[in-house]
């Protein structure tokens, strides 16, 4: 009888995360109306604003980073949200890997599906808002990803709350949203601050707080998440 | 967990709710009547004896006591606890909307302007909207255990995510006034406001211990009365369970 020693922690979550955005690869419904909502948000957010009055350059960190904050509502929805059919829940539950890793594996599929919207709105705005992208690609992917780890862990516990309750996806924006402000607010200010050609130094206590909100929302969420599923 | 009490469909007078009322009340006849005119802002000033107790309440007191039960719900389990947390967070988001209102009253006369993305009350706002959509968590779950966990969670999150709110937003300039009582130096108010301000905390803090005291209660009564539903369906359930012809 050959029994197969049950995948660790971080192996476990690896698997889960594969397995989610399989399915996604797959149905691509998800990715296709983030991206398309984005494209859709960019356009209106400078038509509504009077392009004369305020500068694009102004204007863009916000956009860009509201965008990505409810875009990435989207996809975080999905994450548990394609767990309720057939109860697929009780079977990822009953499988023999540890509940942290089921955590880590929803928020690691979240994380890239996250990344990918950004990889397609970043330059988009870029586009159409005619920021000078190339000179600050670098700082600005760095930002993009501290901003992204930290929406991603509130996210996927939250995600995991609203789809056992009465309301479901329209409780998760209304518990998420206060949580992305000093996400959204870090982001946005140390976006403008590399489009303004300011030195990356002038970022630097922007960029503390994002990190020390990843360090302590990535440990708080994990540990929270068993709490969210048992019974 | 503990047997139901029986529920008593007697209503019990109340008396610590009536002493608390008659405090705020004595209270607001002192701010008025016996509490001088501040020189530079006026009658204005005097809404800070309402506004300042509920602010400390609301933000640090009601806060505090659904994070700390909270923590203590996820550890020990008991249904008391999660009782405590919802009362508070009930009545904390009534004083923070007391707050919420009576700041955009001063703000109109004093600096000009109803609202200001000052860092105090950026925080504000978004803490009130923690407790809002606790509140919508809470209505939303049927099952009281798993009602339990999710605020709980909640409660805890929302605690560890008010320091963060209030580094980020004080990176923007602050307007709102610095403290002027809870400072390390000594206080800056002439003893007879000074005397107003130690009266409208207490009478404000006796209110909401009263108005969580009472909430408490009320869910006390619920949870029994469902219990005695569970164990003997009503007339309606009953017909409700049986088939239509």
């Amino acid at each position: 009888m050959s029994m197969r020693a049950p995948p660790g922690t971080f192996a476990a979550a690896a698997l889960i995360a594969r397995k989610d955005l399989a399915i996604e690869f797959r149905t691509r419904s998800a990715f296709l109306a983030a991206i398309v909502f984005s494209l859709l948000a960019i356009a209106i957010f400078y038509f509504a604003w009077d392009a004369t009055a305020v500068g694009a350059t102004d204007l863009a960190p916000g956009v860009l980073w509201v965008i990505f904050t409810f875009s990435g509502l989207l996809g975080l929805h999905r994450s548990f949200g394609v767990e309720e059919a057939d109860r697929a829940i009780d079977a990822l539950l009953a499988s023999p890997v540890e509940r942290e890793s089921v955590f880590l594996g929803k928020a690691l599929a979240n994380l890239v599906f996250v990344l990918g919207v950004q990889a397609v709105a970043i330059p988009a705005v870029a586009l159409f808002y005619n920021l000078p992208l190339t000179r600050v690609l670098g700082p600005l992917i760095g930002v993009a990803v501290l901003a992204a780890i930290g929406l991603v862990s509130v996210g996927t516990l939250f995600s995991a709350m609203a789809v056992n309750t009465r309301l479901a996806e329209l409780l998760l924006p209304v518990l998420a949203l206060p949580f992305f402000v000093p996400i959204v607010l870090p982001a946005a200010q140390s976006t403008a601050r590399l489009l303004a050609g300011r030195p990356a130094a002038e970022a630097m206590s922007w960029l503390r707080i994002l990190i020390a909100f990843d360090i302590v929302f990535v440990v708080a969420c994990a540990l929270a998440f068993p709490f969210t599923l048992e019974d | 967990m503990t047997a139901p009490p029986p529920v008593t469909h007697r209503q019990r007078f109340d008396w610590l709710l009536t002493v608390a009322v008659l405090a705020v009340g004595a209270t607001f006849v002192r701010a008025i009547f016996f509490t001088p005119v501040e020189a530079r802002q006026g009658a204005a000033q005097k809404i800070f004896y309402i506004h300042a107790p509920s602010a400390f309440i609301g933000l640090y007191v009601a806060f505090g006591l659904v994070a700390v039960a909270g923590v203590l719900y996820l550890w020990l389990r008991d249904e008391r606890l999660d009782r405590i947390a919802a009362s508070s967070a009930e009545v904390g988001v009534v004083f923070m909307t007391v707050v919420l209102l009576t700041g955009p009253l001063w703000g109109k006369p004093i600096w000009g302007t109803w609202w200001t993305w000052d860092a105090r009350l950026t925080l504000t706002l978004f803490i009130w909207f923690v407790f809002l959509g606790y509140l919508i968590l809470r209505g939303a779950i049927d099952d009281t255990g798993t009602r339990a966990r999710y605020s709980a969670v909640l409660g805890v999150l929302g605690a560890l995510l008010v320091p963060f709110i209030h580094l980020s937003v004080y990176l923007f300039r602050t307007l709102h006034p610095m403290p002027i009582i809870l400072k390390p130096s000594e206080p800056s108010l002439p003893n007879s406001m000074l005397a107003t301000f130690a009266l409208s905390f207490s009478s404000f803090l006796l209110l909401f211990v009263a108005l969580v005291r009472a909430r408490y209660r009320l869910a006390v009564t619920v949870d029994a009365l469902e219990a005695e539903d569970a164990a003997e369906p009503s007339p309606i359930a009953a017909l409700r369970a049986e088939p239509i012809h």
